[in-house]
């Protein structure tokens, strides 16, 4: 019971009931609106999801190859968000997202084993070794799709005459670059990294192998394999290794990364070979980007006139 | 929370939310927003969706039993009707989008690929789930037989679950992600299963031992 307390408000401190509404009027209009960009944002996001393409170095000199396809190239848009990068997520267009932090410089890469000169290139002089060339090429994934793409960078023999490889020499190994720090979905893809990958020394110094710095006129995004990479364009596209830091020269056929993951599915060479079917799925056709049919896959990805004569007297069902 | 569950408009209300994804998916097709391989996209929407819809389904009884809401039923048939609207939706992708028709290829297929033989369980499971849905066909089989026959939706889901398992390359996080949803939602019903089969035990045993009773009395 209260006794001898009067209600000590003044009236004129008590708020009226029409602003009392009104501030709670705002306050719920104020969180719906909040709330509303929030999940209307997000709807955006869903149904139309940003590019993400950064700037680009433009690469001045580059000379035309005569190696190159007059095939329609792919969009640029589809080659840098439609990627297989695992170290930046297993999903398509994870990578362009993910790496775009991505540090590539300063870059050095270090090339040794069997050789009479084993030398670490920084990426500047690692360019500077031979005239860099435009090569279109056919580019086709293990998954069956393809794209065409126009690389710039000049064929990996330059460097291999460089460093001299040993009579020792039988094949070259390749390692990307890994940082878990930097990459940190990697551990999710369900693959070993770093990332190796290999290739007999007579497939190494055929000359449609490139060492690749570029695509499109300008320097290689990070999603694409920045700030060097390998392209084999007659061999499925997890052979064209990404970022690589280390090459070496070794006598016995090195390690592969999806063939440790999964020996019965992926092989050694891994030649584009439509009448070998991956365990899982049909190799004798596949889906060029943007098109809506799929078109026959040829054998070697329609290189076999330059480089089944490696491949002479092998039987590549046993060799795939 | 009763009544919301039983007015007819949270029943429509669901019903435009089921149509969401295939929205989604009209309105960026519109826009040419599928990404670089519009055709993967969709088959890997309708089939992800698919996949949720199964798992939405199995998961009303469970909710009805732990939440003590018995109306939720009211739903589980729409959404199992929407499952099975989305894997036709993935199925015909294949078909018409992905091998263009072309059935020699695709029998081929189903027979050499053990991924695409066990979508295709999963597929062909559902489709007298379906048939049967309606209120004449319960009638018809008998609730006991109907029930029975609707047991298929677990092993439809299974299928599905182990058709992406075996489609991914190496990155198996979300199929082991669906794989265990829809283990915990059958695991539910062994439980209630088992625990329903040792209490008609206890019960018989019971029953027993009052009727020993009664004659040594």
């Amino acid at each position: 019971m209260l006794i001898g307390k009067s209600l000590d408000i003044r009236s004129s401190e008590i708020t009226p009931k029409s602003s009392y509404m009104k501030r709670r009027k705002f306050i719920a209009g104020a969180s719906a609106a909040t709330a509303g960009l929030i999940v209307g944002r997000g709807l955006l996001e869903l149904v139309h999801p940003g590019e993400r393409v950064h700037a680009q170095t433009k690469l001045s000199g580059v000379i035309k190859s005569s190696l190159s396809t007059d095939e329609s190239q792919t969009p640029y848009k589809d080659v840098t968000h439609y990627n297989n990068f695992y170290e930046f997520g297993t999903a398509k267009e994870e990578p362009a997202e993910k790496a775009k932090n991505f540090k590539t410089s300063p870059w050095t890469v270090s090339v040794g084993g069997a050789v009479k000169k084993p030398l670490k290139y920084d990426l500047d002089a690692l360019m500077k070794l031979a005239p860099l060339e435009e090569r279109i090429y056919r580019h086709r994934c293990v998954e069956a799709w393809s794209i065409v793409v126009p690389w710039i960078g000049f064929p990996l023999n330059a460097l291999i005459k460089q460093v001299e490889p040993t009579s020792n020499a039988k094949f070259v190994a390749f390692q990307s670059f890994y940082d878990p720090h930097e990459m940190p979905t990697a551990r999710y893809a369900g693959i070993a990294f770093p990332y190796v990958e290999g290739l007999r020394l007579d497939e190494a110094i055929h000359p449609l192998a490139i060492l690749c710095f570029g695509m499109y006129g300008e320097t290689l995004p990070n999603q694409d394999g920045a700030p060097v990479r390998l392209v084999v364009p007659w061999k499925y596209g997890f052979k064209s290794i990404k970022s690589i830091v280390k090459i070496s020269f070794v006598e016995k056929q090195p390690p592969t990364t999806w063939n440790l993951a999964a020996p019965n599915e992926y092989w050694f060479y891994s030649n584009v070979n439509p009448a070998v079917d991956h365990p899982r799925w049909s190799q004798a056709k596949e889906r060029r980007l943007g098109e809506f049919f799929r078109r026959p896959t040829l054998l070697f990805n329609g290189y076999g006139g330059q480089v089944a004569q490696l491949y002479a007297g092998m039987d590549l069902r046993k060799d795939f | 929370m009763k009544s919301l569950l039983a007015s007819k408009w949270t029943k429509i209300l669901v019903f435009l939310l089921c149509l969401l994804p295939i929205s989604r998916l009209a309105w960026r097709a519109l826009h040419e927003n599928l990404g670089a391989n519009p055709i993967e996209f969709i088959t890997h929407e309708t089939g992800d969706w698919t996949l949720i819809f199964l798992v939405l389904t199995l998961s009303i009884t469970p909710a009805r039993k732990l939440l003590r809401q018995p109306q939720l039923i009211r739903f589980r048939r729409m959404l199992g009707l929407f499952a099975f609207f989305y894997v036709c939706l993935h199925f015909s992708t294949w078909i018409g989008l992905d091998k263009f028709f072309d059935f020699p290829d695709m029998i081929k297929d189903v027979r050499k690929r053990p991924f695409i033989t066990a979508g295709f369980t999963g597929l062909v499971l559902l489709i007298p789930l379906a048939v049967t849905s309606t209120a004449g066909w319960i009638r018809r089989l008998g609730g006991k037989r109907w029930q029975m026959l609707h047991r298929l939706i677990y092993f439809s889901a299974l299928a599905g679950v182990v058709h992406y398992y075996w489609l991914v390359k190496s990155d198996i996080r979300k199929p082991v992600r669906y794989g265990a949803i829809v283990i915990l939602l059958l695991a539910y019903r062994a439980g209630v299963w088992l625990h329903a089969k040792r209490s008609r035990a206890a019960g018989r045993t019971l029953a027993t031992e009052a009727v020993t009773n009664t004659e040594s009395a």
